[in-house]
């Protein structure tokens, strides 16, 4: 209901912005909160080279919209933009435009193949261009690199050397400095299942009970020695990070920006670990894509063209905290603590062993139930000390009945599936 | 007949947000989309939480109730005993009243966290070395004294209200009676005031416990994940996993749990009806 009355107030809001009939209409479910639509407006497409009326909706609204629009052969909207998986179902409806030209133009600008692999969705086709990101990285205290085990590359960490950095760490301080966001408000979760399961097994659903995840969970429960045993009361790493309690945090860029901002050279920035399988790292896409029948169908490329230069992504990355996905010189007056989370970001996906893991797609409503089948995993093993084996098949099962009610098919990096992923 | 008009508009208030919910949130307990089932609670009972939730809860209640009421009689008869200040005293000593749960399980959180006020007395008076851990997974005792302690320190004054007030009107007389006859004061209390007072403490003890079964936000502040208590567990259900069956499910034990404590306290404790003025 309440959603419902917000929509029709932001729908309302937006038609009584001065939209000009000539116009091009750039419909968004990111920067939807006033302040970031404003800045969106006033500092990013103010300063474009089409004419742009921004309408930020919320994400149910687009598919609705410009089915609408498809149906009553009447279209207005010419960009849109979301999160990949927002801008799935757009492509099953047949209401996106391929874009391969567009793409081959943008080829110098330094988008990293595995985001551009990303916006084909799953055609042979471009369907949308990469436009911002945020990801999750890891964030240590100045006062623990002299403990990195020899010969270790911070911004090329393996699994097995974050273990023996954190071990060292607690054999000279006495102390746990290792810490995770897995309070009741954190996103452990998440390192589940874009981090921890996609570097050590290759997938997520598919790969859940296999013997890689035995052994997965085997290590990480070794790991977990190690941990600041408050980790289970962490919502934001930035807090212990900030306090002293924690050395090394692993969070969403958005949850550690301000320890880097506010101590800037207290900390250092850099990607999550990787494992036998890769580097998984869970990206948060949001795409440019444009619409089927779009009526400006030029200014469109032209926007997305504007939109994915390097200055244009540096000033959306100090107005909106999403980062940039193409290569951009920082200005050295930027920030210093976005600097560092900038620099992590870009290490993370540009990694040469990056396994990008993206957030569950198809779950609906049950999102939540699919997360805490990964932290009821985390429980049992890791808290509680269960045999890993036997907890993996009991789980296994919740597991299974949650792909088969909601028939998702596997999302990276699990293989392409014909129906529900299958939990192998 | 003009009663019946006089009481209908607070009966039907009551109907419509009392008896509609809880008949609305029985009927979700035993539905999975629609059909009728047992499911919900055998996915309650499956959880991981489940056993831990209804075991801290219990304990919480065992802890806590009895030390309130122990408590907060030792309070009523001090009181009784101040002449000037009393009423400072009970101010005083009501001030946790007037503050939200959350906000109380907040200001204990900030006394036992690593970096909280306990831990830098103990570290001045040379107690510990460093910061101890009191709230974690690791420490399940402390973390349940710590709570008992907060619920003891945030809720000992609404029993002590109502003892208060039933003291208050306890006749004069048999004390005076007694102590002519040379009865010690423990005797005047455990034969005189005690049994007077049956009718209020059974009315505290009602109130207190059924309120202890359903603690949530001091529980949630302190101990977070480390800690479920079954209305925390209801909780999650709802928000975090969207599982509205189950948190119905959670709901209606809470119920049944609450309405078997009212009516042990109301055979226990039962006032025979000549006694009563």
């Amino acid at each position: 209901m309440i959603r419902i009355v917000t929509s029709v107030l932001a729908a309302t809001m937006a038609m009584s912005l001065p939209a000009r009939a000539e116009d091009l209409v750039f419909l968004s479910t990111q920067l939807r909160p006033v302040e970031e639509a404003q800045k969106m407006r006033e500092i990013i497409l103010k300063a474009g080279p089409v004419l742009t009326t921004y309408v930020a909706d919320f994400p149910q609204v687009v598919p609705t919209r410009l089915a609408a629009e498809r149906e009553g052969g009447k279209h207005t909207v010419s960009l849109v933009g979301g999160l990949h998986g927002e801008l799935q179902p757009l492509v099953t409806a047949g209401d996106l435009m391929p874009m391969d030209v567009l793409a081959a133009k943008l080829a110098g600008r330094g988008i990293p193949p595995a985001l551009m692999e990303l916006g084909k969705l799953g055609t042979a086709h471009q369907m949308y261009i990469p436009w911002m990101q945020a990801t999750y990285i890891m964030v240590a205290n100045k006062q623990a690199l002299p403990f990195l085990p020899k010969g270790a590359d911070i911004n090329a960490l393996t699994f097995d050397q974050l273990a023996e950095w954190s071990a060292a760490v607690q054999a000279s301080t006495g102390k746990r400095m290792l810490g995770f966001p897995a309070g009741p408000q954190g996103l452990m979760h998440r390192f589940f299942e874009g981090f921890l399961y996609p570097s050590y097994t290759g997938g997520v659903v598919s790969t859940f009970k296999s013997a890689e995840a035995e052994a997965m969970w085997t290590q990480f429960a070794a790991l977990w020695k190690t941990v600041n045993p408050n980790s289970t009361s962490y919502n934001f790493m930035q807090e212990p990070l900030l306090a002293g309690d924690v050395w090394i945090g692993f969070d969403h860029v958005a949850r550690m920006l301000d320890a880097l901002r506010q101590k800037p050279d207290q900390f250092v920035a850099f990607p999550a670990p990787a494992g036998p399988k890769g580097r998984g790292y869970m990206p948060v896409i949001a795409g440019l894509a444009i619409a089927q029948g779009a009526p400006d169908a030029k200014g469109a490329e032209a926007l997305i063209d504007y939109l994915s230069t390097p200055a244009t992504q540096i000033k959306m990355a100090q107005t909106s905290g999403f980062f940039p996905v193409v290569t951009a010189t920082l200005p050295d007056d930027l920030e210093p603590g976005l600097k560092l989370a900038v620099a992590a970001i870009a290490r993370t996906q540009s990694a040469p062993d990056a396994k990008p893991s993206l957030l569950p797609i198809g779950l609906g409503t049950q999102g939540g139930a699919f997360d805490k089948i990964y932290l009821d995993t985390f429980q049992r093993v890791v808290l509680r000390g269960e045999k890993p084996r036997a907890v993996l098949d009991r789980q296994a099962e919740g597991l299974k009945k949650i792909m088969a009610e909601t028939g998702a098919p596997c999302w990276l990096p699990d293989k392409p599936s014909q129906g529900p992923c299958p939990v192998e | 007949m003009i009663p019946y008009i006089l009481i209908a508009p607070s009966l039907l208030f009551l109907g419509v947000l009392f008896l509609v919910p809880l008949v609305q949130t029985i009927a979700l307990a035993f539905q999975v989309h629609g059909a009728w089932t047992t499911a919900n609670f055998t996915t309650m009972a499956d959880d991981i939480n489940f056993h831990d939730a209804i075991v801290d809860t219990f304990a919480i209640v065992a802890i806590a109730v009895p030390l309130q009421l122990v408590l907060a009689l030792g309070m009523a008869m001090m009181l009784r005993g101040l002449g000037r200040g009393r009423d400072i005293v009970l101010w005083i000593w009501s001030i946790p009243l007037g503050i939200s749960d959350l906000a109380a399980g907040l200001v204990w959180l900030a006394i036992l966290t690593d970096q909280g006020f306990l831990n830098t007395v103990l570290l001045k008076l040379g107690l510990v070395s460093g910061p101890v851990s009191w709230l974690s997974y690791e420490t399940p005792t402390a973390l349940l004294i710590g709570i008992a302690f907060a619920e003891l320190w945030r809720a000992t004054a609404i029993v002590l209200v109502i003892l208060v007030a039933g003291v208050q009107m306890l006749p004069k007389e048999y004390n005076e009676a007694a102590d002519v006859f040379g009865a010690s004061p423990w005797q005047r209390f455990t034969r005189i005031t005690l049994p007077l007072l049956k009718p209020s403490i059974q009315t505290a003890l009602i109130l207190r416990t059924v309120l202890a079964f359903e603690m949530f936000a001091i529980v949630q502040a302190i101990g977070g994940r480390n800690f479920p208590v079954i209305v925390g567990e209801a909780f999650t259900w709802q928000y975090t996993n969207q599982n509205f069956g189950v948190a119905a499910a959670y709901a209606v034990v809470v119920m049944l749990v609450s309405l078997a404590a009212t009516l042990v306290y109301l055979r226990a404790l039962r006032t025979p009806r000549e006694q009563i003025g």
